[in-house]
């Protein structure tokens, strides 16, 4: 039968699926959703159709990646999140709202050539083509807690270089106080820009960090993932992690970085004030209106039944390296 | 001969066919109401629902409770258009199915999501709106299923009609559920919202009465 297709129980998932497979069968569900009690309301014969043939669908482009040379992170203390989910369950609403969407529609995403360009208050603007995000900075490994104010959270071996070295080679003057990135705008290869407010959402999405922030050496720009380039899902060819911020702050496919006076917009700030600050620091003392943010689920190699819920550190564990940039300041104000 | 036989045997099928009409649809609404469940929960059971199986059953057991209500209240309108009255009997069935998702959404939120912490259960049951009115929705729901048993029905006479109009209120609650689970792309809860205001505008006469009368 179609789903009889699982190989081996001891195995986890991620090392013996194909990832087309381990997509397609979320494809089955979503069929059979329809067919089924999903809706008979609303869908055409042809997606009746589409359901006989569960895995034939799609997978005609297939996003390349290419391995990299870095310095190695060693060890994990922590168990990492399998590559297959880190590059299935994605918010990056360019791509479509739901979490599988980004994997499904962003195969065909073009990202060489490529240009970033870093200006505003600084001396030496300057650009970078997509070979260049590989080569001007030495690339080395770093492994992440990624926290989404959604409650869940993975642990990701990036690769990539500190933000303050990209930002120290433009040298910015005395009037950079905020440091604003943009992702590209581009609607033929984004579908979630198609109409300008799609997702609900006002593209390009535009993200911030006070400049202290930024130069902090935990603050990261990732040009890959488990060793090789970025999947196009994950924000390729090159992404901010800030990993003591909640998930949305870490923008991806990044086109501009300005060094500019004042505090910039942020999306999800412009989208829902009272929801989403500027600062968005992990807080486990401060709630989502939607979630608690006391606890979150890890989510690693474990399925349904992961007994995964795990207490939230401030700062999503990294306060020793960040809790001094916001000593003299109430967090529960500046959330 | 022949032909006269297989015309014969064509007709005395139809006649089967249409006495036995509301059983087959029935049968019809369990394979399409339970399958889909049943499969969810196999690919959940054996990882192979993505990343987070959590966020994934939650979807899908709330979206199949919405659908399934919202089906159960066009039945009324169609099988009064068509005058097709045996429809009527079909609803308790796709009522009930649509409580059954509806509690395996609860389920899957408090084994899954919060992992049986009943602290943290019962705090996002009052912190929440969403899932306060969430909340307040499944118990309608649930009265209904309890009284939707005959005998009770029977006992209960006008105070079942009374009761099971809650589901109007229900239908509402959901919606609003639903809207205010979502972050930010609303389109989906609108469309919801429309239909089930639509399925309330088909019985503004009803509903203008019972505010009436009470
Ligand atoms: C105690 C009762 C309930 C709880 C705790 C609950 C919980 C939840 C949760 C956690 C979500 C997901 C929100 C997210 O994506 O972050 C959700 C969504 C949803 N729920 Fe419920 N719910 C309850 C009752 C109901 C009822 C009675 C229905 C319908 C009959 C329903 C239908 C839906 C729908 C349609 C969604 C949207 C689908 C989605 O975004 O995942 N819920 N609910």
């Amino acid at each position: 039968m179609l789903i009889n297709t699982k190989k081996n129980h001891q195995l986890s998932e991620q090392q013996v699926t194909d990832e087309s497979v381990y997509y397609g069968r979320r494809e089955l569900l979503k069929k059979l959703g329809y067919l089924g009690a999903g809706s008979l309301l609303a869908q055409s014969a042809s997606t009746n159709a589409g359901a006989l043939d569960f895995f034939s669908s799609k997978e005609a482009e297939v996003f390349k990646r290419q391995a990299l040379k870095f310095a190695p992170a060693g060890e994990s203390l922590q168990i990492l999140t399998p590559e297959a989910k880190i590059s299935s369950h994605n918010n990056f609403y360019e791509f479509g709202t739901g979490k599988s969407d980004p994997v499904e529609n962003a195969q065909g995403f073009k990202v060489n050539p490529w240009q970033l360009s870093i200006s505003g208050e600084v001396d030496k603007p300057y650009t970078l083509g997509y070979d260049d995000l590989f080569k001007h900075f030495p690339l080395e490994e770093r492994i992440y807690r990624l926290r989404c104010v959604e409650a869940w959270s993975m642990v990701i071996p990036w690769v990539g270089f500190g933000l303050a070295e990209l930002i120290k080679k433009a040298a910015p003057n005395s009037r950079a106080k905020y440091v604003a990135f943009e992702t590209l705008y581009d609607p033929e290869q984004m579908p979630g820009q198609k109409s300008r407010m799609g997702g609900g959402v006002q593209y390009p999405y535009v993200e911030g960090l006070r400049i202290d922030e930024a130069m902090n050496p935990l603050t990261f720009m990732s040009v890959g993932l488990y060793g090789k380039t970025l999947p196009a899902q994950n924000g390729a060819p090159i992404r901010l992690v800030v990993p003591w911020k909640y998930g949305f702050k870490s923008i991806k496919s990044i086109v501009g970085i300005k060094l500019v006076e004042h505090k910039p917009p942020t999306t999800w700030n412009i989208l829902a004030d009272r929801e989403y600050g500027f600062y968005a620091n992990v807080n486990p003392a401060v709630d989502h209106p939607r979630w608690s943010q006391a606890s979150e689920r890890r989510i690693t190699t474990g399925g349904l039944f992961a007994r995964n819920r795990i207490a939230t550190l401030p700062f999503n564990g990294y306060g020793e390296e960040v809790a001094h940039l916001y000593k003299n300041m109430d967090l529960r104000k500046h959330y | 001969m022949q032909t006269r036989a297989t015309g014969v045997s064509k007709e005395a099928l139809k006649a089967v066919l249409l006495r036995n009409r509301v059983m087959l649809l029935k049968i019809a609404i369990h394979l399409l109401a339970f399958l889909p469940l049943f499969v969810l929960y196999f690919l959940a059971f054996t990882e192979q629902l993505g990343a987070d199986p959590v966020e994934e059953v939650i979807h899908f057991t709330g979206m199949g409770a919405f659908n399934l209500l919202l089906i159960s209240l066009l039945v009324t309108p169609v099988a009064k258009k068509y005058r097709q009255g045996y429809l009527l009997q079909i609803r308790r069935l796709v009522g009930l199915y649509s409580f059954t998702y509806a509690m395996f959404h609860l389920l899957n939120f408090l084994a899954f999501e919060v992992q049986f912490d009943l602290t943290l259960f019962f705090d996002e049951i009052i912190d929440r709106p969403y899932i306060t009115v969430g909340m307040a929705a499944l118990m309608i729901l649930f009265s209904l299923a309890i009284t939707s048993i005959t005998a009770l029905r029977r006992k209960m006479g006008t105070k079942w009609q009374k009761l099971h109009n809650g589901v109007y209120l229900a239908v509402l609650l959901i919606a609003l559920h639903f809207f205010w689970s979502v972050k930010s792309d609303i389109v989906e809860p609108m469309i919801y919202f429309t239909m089930a205001v639509l399925l309330l505008i088909l019985r503004k006469d009803k509903i203008k009465r019972w505010f009436k009368s009470s």
